[in-house]
């Protein structure tokens, strides 16, 4: 079992965040940086998968600035057996048509069973780099995995369907997935992982990357909220609730 | 042709649904400065009796289409063989549960660019200028394409309204080639009730931590049922288990932005605010008065949500009864 997890760096999910100079980028000299949440769930999938295996390589990938060595050690900390580094110092206001081409293009030369993404990366909220990278690699795709299984060469999954039905699919590997929340428990990084991964190799390259298809015009905060009020006290409040909400929102 | 715009829209049972709607008023408001047309893109049982609506909503011209939609494979290689036979200028689709699975994949087969989840689409010059949250709604981008692009659009963004183009409607069944992936669908559950989809629902009533326990809930289901909404919960409620993630609001779970959010016994971590803040009107009830949601609310009632709650489900279901 040949896995690929792909990874982003991103700034920690309680930033604040500010517009940078160039007024098309973020100003990220105060942030703090983490494995986007929903990759977390992938790399503990494709661990969970190579154990149950018995054999295999698990292969972390990202495309990032120089930094995001520190996220791929993470990841070989808690199994990953080897890391690839797509170098693009502006990573961050790439499209997802860029990043997907330039995965694609280093995942190509791997030829794995399966390649596993988060269901989308919190900085750009875009959620779109695994369903094209089925579509680049010619991979069937299925997104937003809540549960998984391998047996006889094909995955078995669920996801949540329309209305909250869930469904099951059956996909032959090698085949693209990405993961959401519940698929599993991500394990920490013990002290013998953390030893073992200053010893694992990131081989670091940099991203070949086509012409930006989507360009940021700017970067811009939300205009702000009208300012909060408190309209009383205690459920004798409910009264000029259920008035407001009919006469001024009119949403009753 | 350019200028046109393609929209994919959905529907149940020969119903569009409302994102859909939505996607067909911005289009519709967007294609006279393109100078072309919109053209709506059906498919699945029961396409003809949706047509109609499409062409209320400023559909020019309703193409239906026969696929199994079920396989998203398929559903997508049709419409990229009809997005290459129209060639629009922009193809549109709702980021509802279904476009959202379904626009990157039509993306990749036709090695377009794709704008997800926008809020507003515009026209400067001849270029299209989308524009999107990002990092959950704490900062919104501008991006703008040079030729044909996809745009997925977040519900509840426009209002859906009536605005049907000049002339007769047309409707025609057309065929593309599908091919799906060796992906197979095997079984759909359903839920114990069907349920308002959280990102589409125009009204959301999420709980936090401070509704003590899981059995509490039945507070927050009862007061959305009464409201004809949704349900919604903080993280710490899902992390705790007492709630699945599917209902999570917040960077870590879903983005909405409902007509109306109200957010019980949740104080409003930034994370959660980020995912929430763009709703039309926002209420909060809290014990504690100095919880950070009062400053994003409306309407904040500090008190004990077992005593408020009941009596807003009764005021509701009261004023329903009248109604």
């Amino acid at each position: 079992m040949n896995i690929v997890v792909c990874i982003k760096r991103v700034p920690a999910t309680d930033s604040r965040i500010k517009v940078g100079a160039d007024g098309t980028s973020i100003d990220d000299s105060q942030l703090e940086w983490i494995i986007s949440p929903y990759d977390e769930f992938a790399v503990e999938a494709a661990l969970q998968m190579k154990e149950a295996a018995g054999e295999g390589e698990v292969t972390v990938m990202t495309m990032g600035p120089a930094e995001s060595t520190k996220e791929l050690r993470t990841c070989l900390a808690m199994g990953c057996d080897k890391a690839v580094l797509l170098t693009d110092p502006d990573s961050g206001t790439r499209d997802a048509h860029t990043t997907a081409h330039a995965l694609a293009k280093a995942i190509q030369g791997l030829s794995p069973d399966l390649v596993l993404c988060g269901k989308v990366a919190v900085d750009r909220d875009q959620g779109q780099v695994g369903s094209l990278l089925g579509g680049i690699l010619d991979m069937p795709c299925i997104t937003e995995i809540k549960a998984l299984s391998i047996t006889d060469g094909k995955a078995t999954v669920e996801r949540a369907g329309d209305s909250g039905t869930t469904e099951t699919w059956t996909v032959s590997l090698p085949a693209v997935l990405t993961t959401t929340k519940g698929l599993n428990e991500p394990r920490y990084a013990g002290l013998k992982g953390i030893m073992a991964a200053k010893k694992k190799p990131i081989d670091e390259q940099e991203a070949q990357l086509g012409e930006a298809a989507l360009t940021i015009k700017s970067l811009e905060l939300p205009p702000p909220r009208r300012e909060g009020r408190i309209i009383g006290e205690g459920p004798e409040a409910v009264t000029e609730l259920v008035r407001l909400l009919r006469e001024e929102a009119k949403i009753l | 042709m350019a200028g046109d715009i393609l929209v994919v829209a959905e529907h149940q049972a020969g119903t569009v649904k409302r994102p859909s709607l939505e996607a067909l008023t911005c289009a519709a408001g967007l294609a006279g400065s393109l100078g072309g047309s919109v053209v709506a893109l059906l498919a699945g049982d029961g396409a003809d009796q949706a047509a109609s609506a499409c062409g209320q909503h400023g559909a020019a011209r309703v193409l239906t289409l026969d696929v199994d939609i079920s396989d998203t494979t398929a559903w997508a290689s049709a419409v990229a063989g009809v997005a290459s036979h129209e060639s629009p200028s922009l193809v549109l689709f709702s980021q509802s549960n279904r476009g959202k699975d379904l626009a990157p994949r039509v993306a990749a087969l036709l090695g377009l660019p794709l704008a997800s989840d926008c809020t507003n689409i515009s026209a400067d010059g001849g270029a299209l200028v989308a524009r999107r949250p990002v990092f959950a709604g704490k900062a919104l981008v501008n991006v703008t394409a040079t030729g044909t692009m996809l745009a997925t659009l977040r519900p509840n963004a426009v209002s859906a309204s009536v605005n049907p183009a000049a002339g007769e409607t047309s409707a025609a069944e057309i065929t593309a080639p599908t091919r799906g992936l060796g992906a197979v669908l095997a079984e759909i559950v359903a839920a114990a009730s069907e349920k308002v989809e959280l990102t589409e629902a125009p009204i959301v009533v999420s709980g936090g931590r401070g509704m003590k326990e899981a059995e509490n809930f039945h507070l927050i289901e009862d007061l959305a049922t009464a409201l004809g909404g949704a349900v919604g919960a903080s993280r710490a409620v899902v992390d705790a288990g007492w709630r699945p993630h599917a209902e999570q609001v917040g960077q870590t779970g879903k983005t909405v932005s409902p007509q109306l959010y109200i957010a019980v016994a949740i104080s409003g971590a930034i994370q959660h605010l980020a995912g929430m803040r763009t709703s039309n009107y926002i209420v909060a009830i809290n014990k504690d008065a100095e919880a950070p949601i009062f400053k994003v609310a409306d309407y904040g009632i500090v008190g004990d949500a077992f005593e408020v709650v009941p009596r807003l489900i009764e005021a509701v279901k009261e004023l329903k009864a009248h109604a």
